[in-house]
């Protein structure tokens, strides 16, 4: 310890040109961590908080008591959709460097996040995203041809050409609508489920936020009412180790994990190795058994790594190592969750191979259809004069006029 | 016909709505057991319960952020903030998320909250007990902005916005809850029994949103504004023996332009007045609606009478509000022009 105050700044393990180094990760053999009964006090299960759930192990087979034992099947649509995430987004993300959408998030690297809560949660619970969670509207139904028409706001774009891409929203899916503004819908989604529990229905709530966000105060004010309420909702901290260009110390991950940011509250946190599908999926089932039965919240924090840059805007070489995430200790989920099948037999390279070209061939069709309903350069367009609804359920009188004025000075 | 203050009607209008609607429910810090620091939710927790009338942490952006929550999942949600000055810890959750949700998702969600919270000063309470900021939410688009000057349209105006399915910040001037100020802190307290806006029925009724109300009728001077000022302004008119038009714009945002501009066009002359901040104020707004609709009808600049460009001091609270010597010295000047 010095003898005077100095000014700590946290610095990440490696910069452009080092060596990556995932030391400070705290890893635990797979199926090494207990499994709790749900109904466990908060100070039983800490452990959960600083472990890491882990069910697939270094040679892809499923061990230890959170092996979730999902039949293979189940487990080839789970690849599937994981694999149609990512086929998705790379298309995606060619599409705008080819400037005909404005920008692009991709989830590389976070699939498994989405499509293993996505599988845990029941159709009437309500998710509360973040931008990275593009496979959980995928999952819940949202066609790819929909998506598409969001990021080129064309005239079947679901915002109506009102929101940056990849901020879809979806009612019927329960799929609540991204703000771009991080870490908000926190408190959307406990509230969501203070309104369940108060309506005496067993539908549950999840929202997700990055490591960054954690320090945002909806952030704490969410998980403070989640406590005291006992909301049913899972506060889920997807720990990709980077918010853009600050690493996951900025936001104060250095010295305990994001898991146990609800222990002081009562709220038991789960790691968990969110790259494992089925370690995922089998905490988000405990976590959603714990909340539908009067337990209240649970954090989970997944662990992973932000496969590419966080957005279309942005240039990752310029503070990170190029290859961190070839070194990252947990790996591809899509790789993984692949070996595993074929390790069990029920899956092959070829099998995958073909597979993917189907899923490009999927996504290229609907690119194809999106089109039809307008790109940013070629027609049919938004008509701007749509600008002025639903600002209120009613347009009020001076939008109708502000209206009548684009339309005359503007054009239609 | 029953007298009640604006606490009551207030209380009432709650009540009335809780009970013709179970998706009604009421949140804030102290408004449960002890049925609020003012009093405007007491006895409500007792009569539908702990759900419906929920004492909440002390974090502003909770309460209104998980209200947005509730709202979506099908609750009508009344948050209360226990002063307008603690607001802006919510501030990001009313501007970037409840004023947008419906317009960001195009109509598949929307959260019809209505966050009550008393507002202006009067009351020695310094400066985070005093402000107006009615202004800085007006500016956003996607929300609906009250604030009442009685205790009928208080009632009518919170049931209306309740009912709204837009989500409304209801600004309570708490100096006007026990009675009308006429902006002379010398004269002993008046309170509403003796005052025509005082009888309130008990039951369910509405009074419009975004519809202005002519206060009294006049030839000679158009005084816009609202909330306390409201009496301020009719005290300081009926002192001066000018023949004012006083309207009480109610609904800050949307506005009724209409009644504003017929006045004005009318008497050739504008003052428009309000406790909060004069620099960037919602007057600038009305200066700016009103000159240009009124422009070749105008005698005299339209004039502004406001809380000066300061915070609100705790000592000079007096030399600070827009009080009737204000507005006196304000009337009379507008009256000396040619």
């Amino acid at each position: 310890m010095a003898n005077k105050s100095r000014l700590y700044i946290p610095r990440p393990s490696a910069r452009p040109g080092d060596k990556p180094d995932f030391s400070y990760l705290d890893l635990v053999p797979a199926g090494s961590v207990d499994k709790p009964p749900i109904a466990s006090r908060t100070r039983d299960i800490e452990y959960l908080s600083s472990g890491l759930v882990r069910v697939l192990d270094d040679d892809h087979q499923a061990v230890g008591p959170w092996d979730p034992n999902i039949d293979p099947g189940e487990l080839q649509i789970a690849l599937r959709w994981m694999l149609l995430n990512r086929v998705f987004d790379k298309r995606m993300w060619q599409i705008q460097r080819q400037g005909r959408i404005s920008f692009y998030m991709e989830a590389l690297g976070e699939e498994a996040i989405s499509i293993a809560q996505g599988m845990a949660l029941r159709q009437g619970d309500m998710c509360f995203p973040s931008y990275r969670n593009q496979g959980l509207y995928m999952y819940r139904g949202v066609k790819l041809v929909d998506m598409m028409c969001q990021c080129l706001s064309n005239t079947r774009d679901m915002c109506k050409g009102r929101q940056l891409p990849v901020m879809y929203h979806s009612a019927k899916a329960n799929v609540f609508s991204i703000s771009g503004n991080l870490g908000t819908q926190y408190p959307h989604a406990v509230g969501w489920a203070m309104a369940s529990a108060i309506k005496g229905e067993d539908h549950i709530a999840a929202s997700w936020v990055g490591d960054g966000a954690t320090a945002e105060a909806d952030f704490h004010q969410a998980i403070t009412f989640a406590a005291v309420y006992h909301a049913p909702v899972i506060l889920n901290i997807v720990n990709n180790q980077w918010a853009i260009s600050t690493f996951q110390g900025f936001a104060g991950g250095e010295r305990r994990p994001f898991a146990s940011r609800g222990l002081g509250l009562g709220i038991p946190g789960i790691r968990v190795d969110g790259n494992d599908l089925l370690a995922v999926y089998a905490t988000t089932l405990w976590a959603a058994d714990r909340a539908r039965r009067g337990g209240g919240p649970t954090m989970i924090e997944l662990v992973t790594y932000r496969g590419g840059a966080h957005s279309t805007s942005d240039d990752p070489s310029k503070y990170r190592p190029k290859d961190e995430w070839d070194a990252f200790p947990l790996g591809d989920p899509i790789e993984r969750l692949k070996q595993h099948l074929i390790s069990g037999g029920h899956w092959s390279e070829e099998k995958h191979e073909e597979l993917e070209e189907e899923l490009k061939a999927e996504v290229l069709a609907a690119w194809k259809e999106a089109q039809q309903y307008g790109t940013m350069t070629e027609g049919p367009f938004l008509d701007p004069a749509t600008m002025y609804d639903d600002v209120y359920a009613e347009t009020p009188q001076h939008l109708e006029s502000q209206r009548r004025r684009m339309i005359r000075v503007e054009g239609s | 016909m029953p007298q009640m203050n604006m606490i009551e009607s207030i209380r009432s209008a709650l009540d009335v709505m809780m009970d013709k609607d179970p998706s009604v429910v009421l949140m804030g810090e102290d408004v449960g057991y002890f049925g609020g620091v003012f009093r405007c939710t007491d006895g409500l927790q007792r009569k539908y319960g702990e759900h419906r009338v929920i004492d909440a942490p002390i974090a502003e952006g909770g309460i209104i952020g998980t209200a947005i929550g509730m709202g979506v999942n099908g609750l009508r949600p009344v948050p209360e903030i226990q002063f307008a000055d603690y607001i802006y810890p919510g501030f990001d959750q009313i501007v970037s998320e409840l004023a947008r949700l419906r317009y960001r998702s195009s109509g598949e969600f929307f959260s019809p909250v209505t966050i009550r919270t008393p507002c202006g000063g009067g009351i020695r309470g310094g400066q985070t007990h005093s402000q107006s900021p009615e202004a800085i939410f007006a500016h956003v688009s996607g929300i609906k902005i009250v604030m009442p000057s009685n205790p009928y349209d208080a009632k009518g105006l919170l049931i209306s916005s309740i009912e709204s399915d837009d989500p409304v910040v209801f600004f309570e001037p708490k100096r006007i809850y026990n009675g009308p100020f006429d902006g002379d802190p010398e004269k002993p307290a008046v309170s509403w029994a003796s005052h025509p806006k005082g009888e309130v029925p008990d039951g369910y009724y509405t009074v419009p949103l975004a519809e202005a109300e002519i206060v009294q009728t006049g030839e000679e001077l158009t005084i816009i504004t609202y909330g306390t000022l409201v009496h301020v302004a009719q005290a300081a008119a009926e002192a001066v023996g000018v023949d004012a038009e006083i309207i009480d714009i109610r609904s800050i945002s949307p506005l009724d332009v209409d009644a504003l501009v017929t006045s004005v066009n009318k008497t050739g002359r504008c003052i428009i007045a309000h406790e909060a901040t004069r620099f960037g104020g919602f007057g600038a707004e009305l200066a700016a609606r009103v000159q240009k609709d009124c422009f070749y009808n105008l005698e005299a600049p339209i004039g502004r009478i406001a809380g000066w460009d300061t915070p609100y001091p705790h000592a000079f609270e007096w030399q600070y509000f827009p009080g009737k010597k204000r507005m006196i010295a304000g009337i009379k000047n507008m009256m000396e022009i040619e």
